[in-house]
């Protein structure tokens, strides 16, 4: 391993701002994550010709790939920057600089930072909790199978990171998809005993335009996903039930 | 007063969410502030489970079992009512998470599935996976999620917490922000304002936390005139994974699910884990403490493992490291692992599930926080706090999975009463202490921005988190506290000539730290100086040349009050209330 790593980051300082590419040279360390390299830059905020800069912008917190925060572009590809770890990324691409670059379809705040409220947004298009009563005690919830459990955890573990969203090819503009992470949400909350009461609406917020039937099938994003969850399963799942439930309020309306 | 009451909620964990459900609930207005969006809240990190006496496994547990527990396993030094009501209301409030859809693991019939834990006999810990913190947090998110749809509940995401806004009379009438994005300083009026900002692993550099714990709100009221209780008494977690940039928590689940703790018992032995026979392993653990065995409580464990590693010579390799083992559990019980197993394989490289994990003690939890009453609120009328940043429940030691019980309980008595509060409070004098707290502000951050030393932050960090970590851990010396405190009163004379690289007024995430420091350095000293003065050993707080705890003497809450005259904390002790369980000997080695 060379004493050095080398890591060209893309720049930005203001939403509107001109981009440009900054390289840094950081001394390396085994074991060395995107994110302690960031925090090396920080310390010593100087690029690789000796010029001053000041240190990056980019969101973190939990650093073990729980939080959802640090989602970025790292050698081209979505993924957690707490979770990259130097070795492997240089191992990817022997020789040649890590490249960090902000995701691309959301609006840049500044430097690696995103804004993603977008996503929390469509969490509350589909309803994404269970209407309950209220938080006085009301004695036990209903008895669960452990067979449903063991499907609803997996997809409760999505961490609001984007990268399904960031890889989607129908997640534009044009399409306003609502992307694979909300639609899994939605199977989850139909699937909860007392979540299901929302089914029909969480349903129809996914049918029409932006809804279920932008996906593609490009399944770009169940590669893309770090906690690995179902989601052109759920999708699949959704979509089917998007239809029956359009079916049925065609000839009930 | 006004008809609606207006709160203001500072962080958005599970103690901060839990305080705005009950204020939505019950018709007040909220205002929720958090650094990052509530969903990335550390409540995410919580790994174990949730503990409440359910008993619906036949072993006969009750809640006052609970109750004793956990005052046992803070060594007698928190007030026993708040404990005896907590432990009350658990069971209800593992209920409601089901209810709100929680996937708790479950029993075959259906039933919530429980799970040991340390420091209790019983099978009292519900979870989920072995990720119960981020199911907890995403289940409250979504209740606040449909109160903000509603219209009850106003978010700001992005936003840091800088101080309370105090009137004439010291009363609380709202705060003063910092939105993070275009660095605006601004006040926002309430009635009362609860903050749960949660801990300060940051203090010591390298910890279990996330990045926001840096305790800065909480130091900042401190500041203003709030006692801080109890900050001497740190958790130090036995197991978590040493890393470059933080140390990643390996959840005390590990061990309830039958995951063992060794070393080789031949210092010299060279071979790889697993082909070391079960004959030349030293469950060390298991033999200095038969009863509870792998599951001691949480200062225990930690202060074993330095010892065979410190004392005995005996770390894995010559290295500061033990081996924490669950490659012999069968599969369905590593599948109930498999969250933090996971982190395991993706941060370490080794699958846990083949290979023992090489485990050592890492900051992870500060017991001691605000003082607060029986009601959630603080000495400054108007300001309560809830959940990690309050020093109440845990005492000198929490016991694993009580936190997130401790998070929810505070929230759900914070929120009603900063409402009953808010109810009878008299109109503010004046503007309430507005335009001069957003001038007092404002100047700090003129004074920052314009500042022209040579000090960089992340230096300054980095020195405190290296002093704290060496003095004010597992083993405590009061040469060494002298020094940390010497060390931390040059520190905040060298910030006098922080240099900031970045003076841009766009989401300026160095100043935004660099804020943060100067609250971290105050905060160091209070935890410094309690320790310094606690000459005793009591849970998590241990001194070699004071071994053995002393009721007489230290049976006191400690609590730091700002002088800004002498910019130094300055100690008092309170009694603590003990009048439902008498103290006695607390020994987890003795066999009966």
């Amino acid at each position: 391993m060379p004493s050095t790593i080398q890591v060209e980051i893309k720049r930005q300082a203001t939403p509107n701002g001109p981009c440009t590419t900054e390289t840094f040279e950081v001394p390396y360390r085994p074991g060395m994550n995107i994110t302690s390299l960031l925090g090396e830059i920080a310390l010593n905020p100087v690029d690789v010709a000796g010029k001053p800069t000041s240190p990056v912008t980019y969101d973190s917190n939990c650093l073990e790939e729980i939080c959802g925060s640090c989602a970025m572009l790292i050698n081209g590809k979505a993924r957690m920057a707490c979770s990259a770890l130097v070795d492997k990324l240089q191992a990817e691409r022997p020789g040649q600089p890590i490249t960090l670059a902000p995701l691309s379809k959301f609006p840049v705040v500044r430097d690696l930072a995103v804004d993603r409220s977008v996503l929390f947004e469509n969490l509350k298009k589909v309803k994404a909790w269970v209407p309950i009563d209220g938080t006085y005690d009301l004695g036990a919830g209903p008895k669960q199978a452990p067979q449903i459990q063991e499907q609803r955890y997996p997809l409760s573990n999505c961490i609001s990171c984007c990268c399904c969203m960031e890889v989607c090819p129908q997640f534009n503009d044009v399409t306003n998809f609502v992307g694979a992470a909300p639609i899994a949400q939605a199977k989850l909350f139909n699937m909860d005993p007392s979540g299901a009461v929302l089914k029909e609406e969480r349903l129809r917020a996914l049918a029409g335009d932006g809804g279920i039937q932008e996906c593609g099938f490009a399944q770009n994003c169940v590669q893309a996903c770090p906690k690995e969850l179902p989601l052109t399963e759920a999708i699949s799942d959704m979509g089917r039930d998007v239809f029956i439930q359009q079916v049925k309020d065609f000839f009930t309306s | 007063m006004a008809a609606t009451p207006r709160i203001i909620v500072v962080g958005g964990g599970l103690a901060g969410l839990s305080s705005v459900i009950k204020i939505a609930e019950a018709g007040g207005k909220v205002d929720l502030f958090s650094i990052v969006p509530v969903k990335r809240s550390h409540s995410v990190c919580a790994q174990g489970g949730i503990n409440a006496a359910k008993n619906l496994k036949g072993e006969g547990d009750d809640v006052l079992k609970h109750f004793d527990d956990t005052v046992y396993g803070g060594d007698f030094l928190a007030n026993q009512t708040p404990v005896k009501n907590m432990t009350a209301q658990g069971p209800a409030i593992i209920d409601l998470l089901d209810r709100m859809g929680v996937p708790f693991n479950r029993t075959p019939e259906g039933l919530l599935d429980f799970r040991r834990f340390g420091g209790t006999l019983y099978h009292r810990t519900a979870f989920a996976g072995a990720t119960t913190g981020q199911q907890l947090l995403y289940a409250l998110d979504e209740q606040v999620r449909r109160f903000e749809s509603e219209g009850k509940v106003t978010k700001y995401e992005g936003w840091e917490f800088l101080s309370a806004v105090l009137d004439s009379n010291g009363v609380c009438r709202g705060i003063c922000a910092m939105d993070l994005r275009t660095m605006e300083t601004r006040t926002f009026p309430a009635d009362a304002i609860i903050i749960c900002t949660g801990g300060n692993g940051a203090i010591f550099g390298k910890s279990t936390n996330s990045v926001v714990c840096t305790g800065s709100a909480q130091s900042a009221l401190y500041q203003q005139g709030a006692y801080y209780a109890n900050g001497e008494f740190i958790q130090v977690h036995p197991t978590a994974i040493p890393g470059e940039d933080k140390l990643r928590l390996m959840s005390e689940s590990a061990r309830g699910e039958g995951g063992r703790v060794w070393v080789p018992k031949d210092k010299n032995d060279k071979r790889a884990a697993q082909s070391i026979p079960e004959g030349d392993r030293w469950y060390f653990l298991e033999e200095w403490y038969p009863k509870y065995g792998n599951l001691v409580p949480r200062d225990v464990a930690t202060r074993a493992i330095f010892k065979v590693v410190y004392e005995y010579g005996m770390g894995i390799d010559g290295q500061p490291m033990v081996y924490l083992d669950v490659s012999h559990l069968p599969p369905e019980r590593q599948h109930k692992l498999e969250g933090i197993l996971e982190i395991y394989e993706k941060f370490v490289g080794d699958d846990p599930r083949k290979v023992p994990m090489k485990i050592f003690p890492g900051m992870h939890y500060t017991m001691g926080g605000l003082w607060v009453d029986f009601n959630q609120q603080t000495n400054i009328p108007g300001v309560f706090a809830a959940g990690e940043a309050d020093y109440s429940i845990h005492g000198a030691n929490r016991l694993g999975a009580n936190s997130l019980l401790s998070c929810i309980y505070g929230g759900f008595v914070a929120g009603p009463q900063a409402m009953a509060y808010a109810k009878s409070l008299p109109a503010q004098p004046g503007d309430g202490g507005h335009a001069a707290e957003l001038m007092r502000q404002n100047e700090f951050n003129n004074l920052l921005l314009s500042n022209q030393g040579n000090e960089n932050p992340f230096r300054i960090w980095r020195e405190l988190g290296e002093t704290m970590t060496k003095h004010a851990t597992i083993i405590r010396y009061n040469a060494g506290l002298d020094e940390a405190d010497a060390k931390i009163v040059e520190l905040l004379h060298r910030y006098r000539s922080v240099n900031l690289s970045d003076r841009s007024q766009w989401a300026n995430t160095s100043f935004a730290f660099t804020r943060q420091l100067y609250n971290m350095l105050q905060l160091a000293r209070t935890i410094v100086q309690g320790a310094r003065l606690r000459d005793e050993s009591r849970g998590a707080h241990y001194k070699p040349d004071f071994p053995e705890r002393n009721d007489e003497r230290f049976l006191k809450t400690t609590k730091a009050a700002y002088d800004a005259n002498n910019d130094a904390p300055r100690i008092e002790w309170e009694e603590v209330d003990i009048q439902h369980i008498k103290p006695r000997p607390r020994r987890y080695d003795a066999t009966a």
